[in-house]
């Protein structure tokens, strides 16, 4: 009975079902073996870490601000709730949710657009997506650092035209537009690739039932690209309800959000177990937008 | 294409100023930075000549040429090493079965999802705790380049594994099969047929974790030692404090830089599916 299946020569195999066993056990070796440099590393700094964080937020701080890892208790967790951190939360929700809607809403006939399109030219828009999609993410925010800025040209043109100077910078507008603008491709792409995939000829049995435009658009296209939408939104939704550089850039100091709040507990605060009970709320909420996602519209991008 | 019939002239019309409104939106901001960059006065806001004088600013500039060499240095390790990685993990996660598979595909999605700040404030205490404990050892170890570089690499791992992931799931398994027939042992038909296929999603995957690490801010800004500032760190420190022409210049070199990357990967696809397209034909 051999036991290394690749010194047997196939064409003589009979294949029994010893044999296919120990093929799948060699199988299975292997690919531990192949996965086994990722697995550890991955294991070291990334799982490790991840669980440090948990037992962190379960430590106490001396007065001098060092975490003590002892008097393990549910303080920093009690803090969630402290009217203070609920408005950072609450602000930094309603801004997640803004962004998220305004990039939908512009994304939608954008997407569709490009998806309608034939090939030569949709190829074309497709990389003028990608293009910022990939681009360095602090230049772009900084970008509209300058653009908004007292002497910035937005600001320039409208005294140009009469009007007054724009003072928008630093308050939650600015960021607002900073946050549409940094992650509006990640929603355009998977709408794209969900209308897209979509049989177009779905719609014209539908207008051939003497569906209206709008009828045939609410009951066929919208239906059929809810797997994009749900997939740009979380997309969209996740990064920004941690956003740091976009308010630490645009944002002023009444604009804080999570994002900079767990930074400011790491580097000025100097509260580690609360910086990690926040840090592992915001990822119970992503996890849980995550799932979402894979139960609702999985296998969009 | 029946498609344009179904929807009037009139939407038509509608849906492409629209798009074409979101494309100005998003390009803008981004010219607007590129020909203030070129503005010769020391304030921004004024403008008076033409010229490269900030470009040539730059380069003299010690700190942003530091900062560049390190974001480098960073960068080629962290690619090099998550491009091996991440294309292993592809493999075994697409090919083989074994057990755990499931725990360990979690694993490798979890930094993709995972928010940066997250992800940095996980580095920064297993790096002071892990120290720490090492330096009760002796040997006393400090956050630098290197624990830059370790924590690039444990995000752009999963980047690279599913890029290339999604390749191999295109692939036709019967290829394989046709090599083992052929004689061809697992490594030879890896080597000959599966790597040159996927090979295209190999060299996306790597620039992907390039111009990732390239231009991550957040997780570097907290595992960044004195003296180990990557440029875009050097860079947001400087944005915090205000616009300066100086910052304009290395902002249009930043994003030029990644536009390039982008450009390369979607030309060398491109290039790669043009010649086996022409081949099938």
């Amino acid at each position: 009975m051999p036991t290394d299946v690749d010194q047997v020569d196939p064409a003589q195999t009979v294949v029994t079902p010893e044999l296919e066993r120990d093929a799948e056990r060699a199988q299975a070796r292997r690919g531990l073996l192949i996965a086994a440099p990722s697995w550890l590393y991955l294991t070291l700094f990334f799982a490790i870490p991840l669980v440090i964080v948990f037992v962190y937020s379960f430590a106490s701080r001396s007065s001098t601000g060092l975490t003590v890892l002892e008097n393990w208790n549910l303080h920093s967790y009690r803090r969630l709730f402290d009217p203070l951190v609920a408005e950072i939360a609450f602000r930094s929700f309603v801004l997640a949710v803004a962004t998220t809607l305004i990039c939908l809403i512009a994304s939608y006939p954008l997407a569709y657009y490009m998806a309608t399109r034939p090939p030569r030219y949709r190829n074309i828009l497709i990389i003028l997506v990608m293009i910022p999609f990939w681009s360095n993410f602090l230049v772009r925010t900084y970008a509209w650092r300058v653009l908004l800025g007292s002497d910035g040209p937005i600001s320039q043109i409208s005294q140009a035209l009469g009007g007054e100077p724009i003072r928008i910078l630093f308050t939650n507008t600015a960021v607002l537009i900073g946050l549409v603008y940094g992650f509006l491709p990640f929603m355009v792409l998977p709408l794209f690739a969900a209308l897209d995939r979509m049989d177009w000829s779905l719609i014209e049995a539908g207008r051939d039932l003497y569906a209206n435009g709008r009828r045939a658009f609410l009951k066929i296209t919208l239906p059929l690209s809810m797997p994009g939408v749900i997939a740009g939104s979380i997309l969209v939704f996740i990064p920004t309800l941690g956003a740091y550089v976009t308010p630490a850039i645009l944002g002023g100091a009444r604009t804080t959000l999570l994002g900079d709040y767990i930074v400011s507990q790491f580097l000025s605060a100097r509260n580690q177990p609360f910086g990690s009970a926040l840090s592992v709320a915001v990822m119970s909420i992503m996890l849980l937008a995550t799932v979402i996602y894979f139960r609702r519209g999985a296998r969009t991008l | 294409m029946s498609q344009g019939t179904l929807t009037t002239a009139r939407a038509e019309g509608a849906l492409a100023s629209l798009s074409w409104l979101v494309f100005a939106f998003l390009y803008a901001p981004i010219v607007v930075l590129a020909v203030l960059s070129f503005n010769e006065n020391n304030n921004v806001g004024i403008w008076t000549n033409f010229s490269f004088k900030w470009y040539g600013e730059m380069f003299q500039n010690a700190a942003v040429m530091n900062a560049l060499k390190n974001s480098l240095i960073v960068a080629v390790v962290s690619t090099s090493v998550s491009t091996v990685l991440g294309t292993a993990t592809a493999v075994a996660l697409e090919r083989f079965r074994f057990r755990g598979q499931r725990v360990y595909d979690g694993l490798v999605y979890l930094p993709i999802i995972i928010p940066d700040v997250t992800m940095a404030v996980m580095m920064l205490l297993f790096f002071a705790q892990a120290f720490r404990m090492i330096s009760g050892l002796g040997p006393h170890l400090n956050f630098g380049l290197s624990t830059i570089s370790l924590s690039h690499i444990a995000f752009s791992i999963s980047f690279v594994a599913v890029v290339v992931r999604a390749k191999l799931g295109q692939l036709d398994p019967a290829l394989d099969e046709a090599a083992a027939d052929l004689y061809a042992g697992r490594w030879m038909a890896f080597r000959k047929v599966t790597l040159p296929l996927i090979a295209p999603a190999v060299a996306g995957g790597a620039l992907l974790a390039l111009t990732i690490s390239l231009d991550d801010v957040v997780v570097t800004s907290f595992v960044a030692g004195p003296g180990s500032t990557t440029l875009p760190v050097y860079v947001f420190g400087l944005v915090r404090r205000g616009v300066t022409p100086l910052i304009n210049a290395v902002s249009v070199v930043m994003l030029t830089a990644s536009m390039v990357l982008v450009a390369i990967s979607l030309v060398f696809q491109r290039d790669r599916g043009a010649k086996t397209s022409t081949a099938e034909e």
